[in-house]
């Protein structure tokens, strides 16, 4: 095995949905993350280069992009991993979403469609009411478990093939968040929130390619909640409730 | 189109697929048991034909076609060249009547 470079060749997008990638030399050091890279370019190579981030350790979900091809969180994306002996690593904003400028897309289609999936909770209680007893081992519990820990990065978004096709489908982010009211005994709007995602664009549109599943950096599975929603409407429909 | 008749096809989609991998596997493995004596065409047409069990299996499968090709090509067309809305429905649905039509021309061909 040949030696790595100590120097990456680092491709960045330079420019909006027009625009070319850029070259820069950047030193190669250890336990380097893609983030410290982009931080290195703006620090000392070109402080006109935007991109977004704000934590650091993976828990804010602001700085996802486009690492070799692959959506990712830069700040727990180890250089060692992505770049092979050859030095080189492309950088661009993430898929399926406006790009605002070099590295920062725009995320408010992403939010906007949780909004439609009305991926908030509804309440059915005051203050004055006592707590809602849900049991943890409960199969409903258990479904909000597996989804709830989502901090809306958008990698599932700019992963998923079906958002590429068709830009009025919600995702699978706002999918998962919807799957996981609808499990939530204390909400109120089971229905409404059933009859928007069920129509065109929503969880029936799916393919169930996986791409969402297998990128997300917390390991949910939003396919699964999305095949939940289609079970859900299914038999709501058969009901007659829809 | 509202929620309900998305679901509505979606289902329908569903549910004639599993018709449909059911009719198909019975189709294939009786074609293959059919022609390993070497039967001729003339042959096959004398034992299918007035028989009702030919004739409704025959039915069934291209019910299933009729349902699940259009839904599914609405699907293709609306993802991969944008064509969607009230004119899309109507070509499919016309086209699912015409599947209809000759497929059931068919099976009255190979029955009657």
């Amino acid at each position: 095995m040949s030696k790595p470079t100590d120097t990456l060749q680092v491709s960045v997008w330079r420019g909006a949905e027009a625009g070319e990638f850029q070259v820069f030399d950047v030193p190669r050091l250890p336990s380097q993350t893609v983030l410290d890279v982009v931080t290195y370019i703006q620090r000392n190579l070109d402080e006109t280069v935007s991109y977004r981030f704000a934590c650091r350790v993976g828990m804010c979900g602001s700085c996802a992009m486009t690492v070799n091809g692959v959506a990712r969180w830069t700040c727990r994306t180890h250089v060692d991993k992505v770049v092979g002996d050859d030095g080189r690593l492309e950088l661009a904003p993430l898929a399926n979403l406006p790009v605002i400028k070099d590295l920062v897309c725009d995320m408010r289609p992403f939010f906007d469609k949780w909004a439609r999936a009305r991926g908030y909770f509804s309440p059915t209680q005051t203050r004055e009411d006592d707590f809602a007893r849900i049991s943890p081992q409960s199969k409903q519990r258990k479904n909000v478990e597996a989804g709830i820990e989502c901090i809306g990065c958008g990698v599932c978004y700019a992963s998923c093939d079906v958002v590429s096709w068709r830009p009025d489908y919600l995702g699978p982010a706002a999918l998962n968040r919807a799957w996981t009211l609808v499990n939530d005994p204390r909400d109120g709007a089971r229905l409404e929130r059933l009859q928007a995602i069920a129509g065109d664009g929503g969880c029936l549109a799916c393919h169930t390619h996986m791409s969402c599943t297998e990128r997300c950096p917390k390991q949910i599975a939003p396919t699964a909640s999305i095949a939940g929603l289609k079970r859900a409407t299914a038999l709501a429909t058969l009901k007659g409730e829809l | 189109m509202s929620a309900r008749t998305d679901t509505r096809l979606w289902l329908a989609q569903r549910i004639s697929a599993m018709v449909l991998g059911a009719c198909v596997l019975v189709h294939i493995v009786t074609i293959l048991y059919a022609m390993h004596g070497g039967l001729t065409a003339a042959e096959i047409l004398a034992r299918t034909h007035g028989s009702w069990t030919v004739a409704a299996f025959y039915a069934v499968f291209v019910a299933a076609v009729a349902v699940h090709a259009p839904i599914g090509l609405r699907a293709v067309l609306a993802e991969w060249l944008g064509l969607r809305g009230a004119a899309t429905d109507w070509i499919l649905l016309l086209a699912g009547v015409a599947l209809a039509v000759w497929g059931f021309r068919a099976v009255w061909a190979v029955v009657a």
